[in-house]
């Protein structure tokens, strides 16, 4: 079926085989090309997804002075996540975000505990889990006095359960 | 094409296709939301109050997408059981049976992610409770067991956009629910009906 063309070259099996290589090459070079674009679309996307910068408030804050809260009175920061209770001896501060499922817990002034309005968990004044599906007691914060006299909140430090600022 | 015989088709076989159905009403509807509904923390809330009081037919239309929402989620899981009952999972469809889970899992994220967007009070602790089990899902939270990514490049801190339930968690919900996931779902949904045919049709009870 094949018509010899009038004035073809004539091909040798060295000049098949350069060609069969280039084609080669040149087929695999697509390919890489290919994936190496769609490698950096890949990552760029997975990097994409990572703010570079979040405008989020800051862990620390100033929640007023002691004398501002009553004594024996629980008072929830609002935007901060952040109960603050005030004792008679001192201050303490208490994570609003519930160890169940994340929710804010409600202070019930009546019956002095916190409720979680979303699954039931319960705490006492101090924060310890009692009742509900809680597996553990409210974080307490790292409490330290700023030089003007306010109670300064560090919610990147959780401390121990008997931790009160004296004030 | 090859048919299942008529004497053994059976009303639960339109589960699959009743899904379908509901997904394409949602297809429709949703679009005509986009035209009202902007995702911005402060507006969200009343865009869809608008949609329900102000716009001509907006009630209907977001209580078409609400409903066939709801009625597709209850009939995947359906058209699941009816398919596991009939042990239409066996060869030659194993595959479909991985496919249809991966679509039961992407049901749930649609159905999860458009919860939110109205953005009150039960968007926002719904999402809250999402946000932590992402946290203390294995591996990929920071927080749960076998967590491997600091929490500042965990799954919990790529839903939300950071740390806290903000503005970037709302438009990451909305690209989610309106692009990501349908398109993942519908491209899915394509591959899961070409392996229907290439298995010979629908499978009858054994």
């Amino acid at each position: 079926m094949v018509k010899a063309i009038v004035g073809a070259e004539v091909l040798d099996a060295k000049k098949i085989a350069r060609r069969e290589a280039i084609r080669k090459g040149l087929f695999w070079a697509c390919w890489g090309v290919f994936i190496g674009f769609a490698g950096v679309l890949g990552a760029s996307v997975v990097r994409f997804i990572y703010p570079r910068i979040v405008f989020e408030p800051s862990s620390i804050f100033k929640a007023g002075k002691p004398d501002d809260y009553k004594a024996g009175s629980v008072t929830l920061v609002t935007g901060r996540r952040v109960f603050i209770v005030r004792m008679d001896k001192g201050v303490y501060a208490l994570s609003a975000k519930c160890t169940h499922l994340g929710c804010q817990p409600i202070w019930y002034e009546d019956q002095q505990i916190f409720k979680c309005p979303c699954h039931g968990a319960r705490f006492t004044k101090e924060g310890i889990n009692f009742a509900g599906p809680a597996p553990l007691p409210l974080p307490r914060f790292y409490l330290s006095m700023s030089p003007d006299g306010h109670i300064q909140v560090d919610k990147s430090r959780v401390v121990s359960m008997d931790f009160l600022l004296e004030a | 094409m090859k048919w299942v015989p008529l004497g053994l088709v059976r009303y639960t076989f339109c589960l699959g296709g009743l899904s379908v159905f509901f997904f394409l009403l949602c297809i429709l509807t949703g679009p005509f939301l986009m035209l009202y509904y902007v995702p911005d923390v402060n507006r969200a809330y009343s865009d869809v109050m608008d949609i329900m009081q102000v716009v001509p037919f907006g009630a209907f239309v977001r209580n078409v997408h609400r409903w066939s929402a709801c009625l597709m989620v209850l009939c995947v899981p359906l058209h699941m059981l009816r398919v596991f009952l009939q042990a239409a999972y066996k060869p030659p469809r194993q595959l479909n049976w991985l496919v249809g889970i991966t679509l039961l899992i992407l049901t749930y994220l649609l159905c999860f992610t458009g919860y939110m967007l109205p953005w009150d009070q039960e968007a926002y602790w719904g999402a809250t409770i999402g946000a932590t089990m992402a946290e203390n899902t294995p591996i990929l939270g920071a927080k749960g067991p076998f967590s491997v990514l600091p929490s500042d490049k965990d799954i919990h801190y790529i839903m939300l956009g950071g740390t806290v339930l903000d503005q970037p968690t709302l438009s990451r919900f909305f690209f989610a629910h309106c692009i990501a996931i349908p398109g993942a779902l519908a491209g899915l949904m394509g591959f899961h009906f070409y392996n229907i045919h290439r298995a010979g049709g629908m499978s009858g009870p054994l």
